[in-house]
């Protein structure tokens, strides 16, 4: 059986011959899914826009797909072009996966972010794949002289009543001059023969031969290497510099001031990261210079106010408080993140007369090329933006100011020029995930929860889009979500799950006391909750019960929820984020009387899953992530300072505290979403309710591993 | 500036430059070499492993004036053309994510391999403690070490 869908491809698939040789198939897929998905975020905040890919058949057959979009580490270069080459019918092996450019005359634009390029993808991809197959085979009858109907197309080769075959080379020509049909079939997901296949990482063998893929690995001849000499502290600004002794170091070539910074210029990094060190500057000193401190004192005094934005309201909250046996209130708080990506922040560019040419790192390429253009005074055809591979983004690349700074380097001295990052650096030009502190009250009666009032006191911004609709949302009768946000020099953004990777923790730790008060099984309270939100007709909540509910009980079953063996202590969670539902059983056992995480049993419902290799490779990752940075993630000021600049200070998990994460995934048919994200905003949750179940100490602060008792300085690093 | 001479990936090398350059960066930015990746600067992520005299050493912390005469071998040297147990081992579990990190992992993992061929679980975690992944593909390094150590890494 196969699926028939109506669809304007017109709009969206571009086909021409290649001089080479060759068929050229070029689509744009957020034009194709605009009408059946909508972004659930504010898409000018976090610049989220439409994406473009391209696929070319050459005439010996071999298949180039363009991935459209930029590989952060989530593994979108190897899922996207899997889709395209199911629906084309292409062995696998037979397939090259390279990074699309971006060239704005042709591509409009793309970005990495928000777990959403599957998702948005899906029907794009196959539809172009799908489409592509149906004009080979439609060449290919002509060529015969018989009825299109009458031919079949699998594994790049065409065949017809007669047993003829012509593979997909010998007809690209033709099929090139054809006109893109309207309505073309899709496989049935029981034919698939490659999605839900585990596929390697396209750049796995690059990977691990170290060739160059990254932007700190991009050269090119007579190039400058640049580091930055930046404000110390957040509210500083350039007072004055000696440059003299930068100037006499071997290797520097040139010392330039960029508004508040001043760029060192050398032959090597080496040369240009001694320099930049000699440098000797003045800066003045506001008097009202944030500190860790203040940020303290200043949420806490948001969440005693009562001066609040509210973002969702259902019943009466306020009465069902009144009419409580019980209400309970705790406060959850969270420190500043860094992104701290492996790849330090970076960036090539070549600002010359006729052009721009910028290459590196950047999860935003269009939007930032855009802002160069501006800052620059050209024109927005005369940036050519090259994405690389990068190490890693977790958000931090949604933020091209670095790319701005290579631009400004670049325009003023006339050269080439990479902009270099020290990890002390790209920790100071942090776009931090902010602090923030959620107050929860909930009003318990007759041992049921009655209302239930989030209050979230964050510096710079408050969740978005539908955030203030996720679980329990709508499973609760008195419903309240009131933001507030102080607003301070310091730069934040999206960080890894955005306001959710603390959220989640805050909320799942809250529910597991919550079921301890009503003498219920944490689990069973969720499952009993949840029945109240299936059927909903609010548009705005947008998980579903019976999807969370599938992976609440699958993670139960697979962990043998409340039977753990002798010596082992659960915690359990469960989230939807990013459109994907998720739910965890951390298990915990006690060395030298310290709670160690051992073993993580994940159950996610994602739909269809893509690349099992890649999507495992996600889930590990998340929850480990999301664990590592609930029990050692800190970073402060003082003074407008970070007090955190490298690894020395800044703990990150490594591997002796890693657990083994075991994943199982719900076997369905419905569309794919994105897993880059949605593992992680439960991991905290699991672990806080296990450490509760096998210490007897409830965690309301992160990061949790100074807090435990019996912990020593010693152990927490 | 002083010339300093090396064996690296096996080839006989010289390179002028100045005595506290991190090898690091020599390889980077002077013999072409970028497999080798900057992490920190301080020793503490152990992306820019390489083998000196066959020992893991960080050489963003190895500056020129300390290899005179030695023997190093880097992420591209570790093999003719990633066939190194080691890099198959990586390959088979498909462990990347960003992949950044992976080099330093693969040289810490081979000279480690080299002196125990035979690790316990707690070896490997023991050895492999001093890389950071922040992609936290940790559970596929670990797996991968353990499946190289049967490959005869």
């Amino acid at each position: 059986m196969t699926t028939k869908i109506t669809f304007n491809r017109r709009n969206f698939i571009r086909t021409s011959s290649l001089a080479s040789g060759g068929m050229l198939v070029g689509f744009n897929f957020f034009t194709a899914c605009k009408d059946n998905a909508k972004p659930p975020v504010d898409l000018a905040q976090l610049d989220y826009n439409d994406f473009n890919a391209f696929i070319k058949i050459a005439d010996n057959g071999k298949v180039t797909i363009f991935s459209p979009n930029p590989e952060i580490g989530q593994g979108v270069k190897t899922a996207m072009p899997m889709i395209i080459a199911e629906e084309l019918d292409v062995p696998w092996e037979d397939v090259h996966v390279a990074q699309g450019k971006l060239d704005t005359q042709n591509y409009q634009r793309q970005v990495a972010g928000g777990s959403q390029s599957i998702r948005f993808g899906w029907d794009a991809l196959r539809q172009t794949g799908a489409t592509t197959k149906q004009m080979l085979i439609q060449a290919a009858a002509a060529k015969w002289g018989v009825d299109p109907s009458s031919c079949t197309a699998s594994e790049g080769k065409i065949t017809n009543a007669n047993g003829d075959v012509l593979g997909y080379g010998d007809v690209v020509k033709e099929a090139a001059q054809l006109e893109v049909p309207e309505d073309v079939s899709l496989k049935d997901p029981k034919d698939y023969k490659i999605i839900g296949q585990g596929k390697r990482n396209v750049d796995l063998k690059e990977i691990v031969t170290g060739k160059p893929l990254y932007g700190l690995d991009y050269k090119t001849e007579g190039m400058l290497h640049a580091c930055v000499v930046r404000p110390p502290a957040f509210g500083k600004t350039l007072d004055s510099f000696d440059d003299t002794a930068a100037r006499a170091i071997t290797g520097v070539v040139d010392v330039v001031q960029i508004e508040d910074k001043i760029a060192v210029l050398a032959k090597s990094t080496w040369a240009a990261m001694k320099g930049k060190r000699a440098v000797v500057a003045q800066w003045t000193t506001p008097k009202n210079l944030e500190s860790t401190t203040d940020h303290d004192r200043i949420l806490s005094d948001i969440l005693d106010g009562d001066d609040f934005e509210v973002r969702r309201e259902d019943g009466d909250v306020k009465k069902a408080f009144a009419e409580a046996d019980e209400v309970v209130e705790r406060t959850y708080e969270s420190p500043f993140l860094p992104h701290a990506c492996m790849e330090p922040m970076n960036f090539y560019a070549d600002v010359r007369s006729d052009k721009v040419h910028l290459v590196g790192p950047i999860q935003t390429p269009a939007g930032t090329a855009g802002r160069v253009a501006e800052m620059l005074g050209r024109k927005e055809e005369e940036i050519e933006l090259e994405m690389t591979r990068m190490g890693g983004g977790f958000g931090r690349r949604l933020y091209g100011n670095f790319v701005m700074e290579a631009a400004a380097i670049s325009g003023k001295v006339g050269k080439p020029v990479k902009m270099v990052c020290s990890r002390e650096d790209d920790m100071e030009m942090g776009i931090f995930r902010m602090a923030i502190k959620y107050r929860i009250a909930a009003s318990l009666k007759d041992g049921k929860i009655t209302g239930y009032h989030l209050k979230e006191a964050a510096v710079n911004s408050n969740m978005y889009g539908l955030i203030p609709h996720f679980f329990p949302a709508g499973c609760i009768p008195n419903y309240k979500v009131s933001t507030q946000s102080h607003k301070s020099p310091i730069t934040t953004g999206a960080w890894r799950a955005p306001y959710t990777n603390f959220l989640a923790y805050a909320e799942q730790s809250f529910f597991d006391e919550l079921a301890a008060k009503l003498g219920q099984d944490p689990v069973q309270l969720r499952i009993d909750l949840l029945q109240n939100v299936k059927g909903t007709e609010d548009e705005n909540i947008q998980y579903s019960g019976e999807r969370m509910e599938g992976v609440i009980k699958l993670a139960a079953e697979k962990a043998n929820w409340g039977n753990p063996k002798e010596g082992v202590y659960q915690g359990f969670a469960a989230y939807y984020s990013h459109n994907t539902h998720v739910a965890e059983v951390a298990e915990i056992e006690l060395e030298k009387g310290l709670p160690v995480v051992k073993k993580v049993i994940v159950a996610v419902d994602c739909g269809i899953v893509i690349n099992p290799s890649g999507a495992k490779n996600q889930i590990e990752g998340g929850v480990i992530d999301g664990i590592g940075h609930a029990m050692y993630g800190d970073f402060s000021f003082d003074a407008g300072r970070p007090n955190q600049m490298n690894f020395d200070t800044y703990r990150l998990i490594r591997m002796k505290e890693t657990p083994i994460v075991e994943t199982h995934f719900v076997e369905n048919t419905l569309s794919p979403t994105g897993l880059g994200e949605p593992a992680l905003p439960p991991a905290g949750g699991a672990v806080a309710n296990a450490i509760m179940a096998a210490t007897g100490q409830r965690l309301f602060k992160q990061p949790f591993g100074p807090q435990i008792k019996g912990v020593t300085q010693e152990l927490i690093g | 500036m002083p010339v300093f001479n090396f064996t690296l990936n096996k080839k006989k090398t010289s390179l002028e430059a100045e005595g506290d350059t991190p090898l690091l960066w020599a390889l980077r930015d002077e013999l072409d070499l970028v497999g080798t990746k900057f992490g920190c600067g301080v020793g503490q992520c152990g992306a820019c492993t390489v083998h000196i005299n066959g020992t893991a050493t960080r050489s963003c912390l190895t500056p020129l004036s300390a290899i005179d005469g030695m023997e190093i071998t880097t992420i591209e040297g570790l093999s003719e053309d990633g066939t190194h147990p080691v890099q198959e081992a990586w390959a088979e579990l498909d462990v990347p994510q960003c992949g950044y990190c992976q080099a330093g992992q693969i040289m810490t993992a081979s000279a480690f391999l080299k002196e125990n061929p035979n690790p316990s679980g707690e070896e490997i975690r023991e050895a492999m403690h001093g890389n950071i992944c922040r992609c936290a593909s940790y559970n596929r390094i670990e797996k991968a070490v353990a499946l190289a150590a049967t490959k005869n890494a």
